[in-house]
C-alpha cells in the first residue's frame, strides 16, 4: 500500500534568486542593526541553530536515513543528502584528521552567495555563517556536538569554499531510550 | 513525561538487552503505538485494536509535525502546539487512516 504525500511544495519550485535576495536582506539588516561584523556573525549562527533544531525533524521524516553508524557516515549524508534536498548542491568530503573527527565540506557553489561581493569594510563577516549553525543545531538534535566554522570562503578571496566539522562528544543527556 | 515512563519502565522491563523500549501495547480494548525519532521524540497512538496502518499513520504524523509545527516560526520547541494548521492536517490524517483502516484486514 503506496503512501500518498500531499506535501504541495513537492512541485512548488522556489525561485533561487529570491532565496538569495532575501538571505543578503537578512544580513545587510543585521549588520546595520549591530555595526560589527563578530556579532553578525554571531547573530546568524543563532538564527542557523535555530533553523537546524528544525530542519531536522524535516529532514528525518522525509528521508530514509537512518541513524549513522560513525561520523564519516555522517558526512556523507550531510554532503550527499542533506545539501542536496535542502540547497542543491553536493559538496565534497576531503580532509579527514587522522583520528577521524575532523572532515572539511568543500562547496563549488553556494546558492547563499550568487551575485554577492564583500565590501572592504567588511572583513570578518562571514556572510554564509547561517550554514554552520545550521549544521550545529541538527547534529545537536540527533545527539552529535559538533563545532562547525567556515575555513576558507570564496567571497574573501580564497579558491573555493571550506566548511570544517569537528566532532567534539556524543551527547549524553536526552538520549532516546534504549540508544545507550 | 507518560511516554518517558513507559519508555523507561519498558527498557528496563524488557528481557532483551539494547531494548528502545515500548512499541506496542496490545491489550483487548486499545493498542496504543509507539515511534520514537532519532532525536528523542515520541509519537503515541492509541487506537482500535483491528486497526490497521499505523505505522504509516505514525510517519505520515512526523511529517505534519515536521511541517506545521516546526516551520511554524511562533512556535516554540517543547511547547504544546496550538497550531490550527496542525490541527487540521492531524485531523484529515486520522480520518483518512481510519478509512484506509477498514479496508486493512488481509493487506
Amino acid at each position: 500500500m503506496s503512501r500518498q504525500s500531499n506535501r504541495t511544495t513537492d512541485s512548488k519550485k522556489m525561485n533561487s534568486e529570491l532565496f538569495t535576495l532575501t538571505y543578503g536582506a537578512l544580513v545587510t539588516q543585521l549588520c546595520k542593526d549591530y555595526e560589527n561584523d563578530e556579532e553578525v556573525n554571531k547573530q546568524l549562527d543563532k538564527m542557523g541553530y535555530n533553523i537546524g533544531v528544525r530542519l531536522i525533524e524535516d529532514f528525518l521524516a522525509r528521508s530514509s536515513v537512518g541513524r549513522c553508524q560513525d561520523f564519516r557516515e555522517t558526512a556523507d549524508v550531510i554532503a550527499k543528502v542533506a545539501f542536496k534536498t535542502y540547497l542543491g548542491v553536493t559538496p565534497s568530503v576531503t580532509n579527514w584528521s587522522p583520528a577521524g573527527d575532523e572532515f572539511s565540506l568543500i562547496l563549488e557553489s553556494n546558492p547563499l552567495v550568487d551575485f554577492v561581493e564583500l565590501p572592504d569594510n567588511h572583513n570578518a563577516l562571514i556572510y554564509s555563517n547561517l550554514l554552520c549553525g545550521v549544521l550545529r543545531g541538527a547534529l545537536e538534535m540527533v545527539q552529535m556536538a559538533v563545532d562547525v566554522k567556515f575555513v576558507q570562503d570564496t567571497l574573501r578571496g580564497d579558491n573555493v569554499t571550506e566548511i570544517r566539522m569537528k566532532f567534539i562528544k556524543r551527547i549524553e543527556e536526552n538520549l532516546p531510550a534504549g540508544d545507550e | 513525561m507518560l511516554a518517558s515512563m513507559l519508555f523507561a519502565i519498558g527498557s528496563q522491563l524488557s528481557p532483551e538487552p539494547g531494548s528502545s523500549g515500548i512499541e506496542m501495547l496490545e491489550t483487548d480494548v486499545f493498542k496504543l503505538h509507539c515511534f520514537q525519532t532519532l532525536t528523542g521524540i515520541k509519537f503515541i497512538v492509541l487506537a482500535d485494536p483491528r486497526q490497521a496502518s499505523i505505522d504509516a499513520l505514525l510517519r505520515k504524523i512526523y511529517e505534519i509535525y515536521a511541517d506545521f509545527a516546526l516551520k511554524n516560526p511562533f512556535y516554540s520547541l517543547e511547547m504544546p502546539i496550538r497550531c490550527e494548521l496542525f490541527d487540521q492536517n492531524l485531523k484529515s490524517a486520522l480520518e483518512i487512516a481510519e478509512k484506509a483502516g477498514n479496508f486493512g484486514a488481509g493487506s
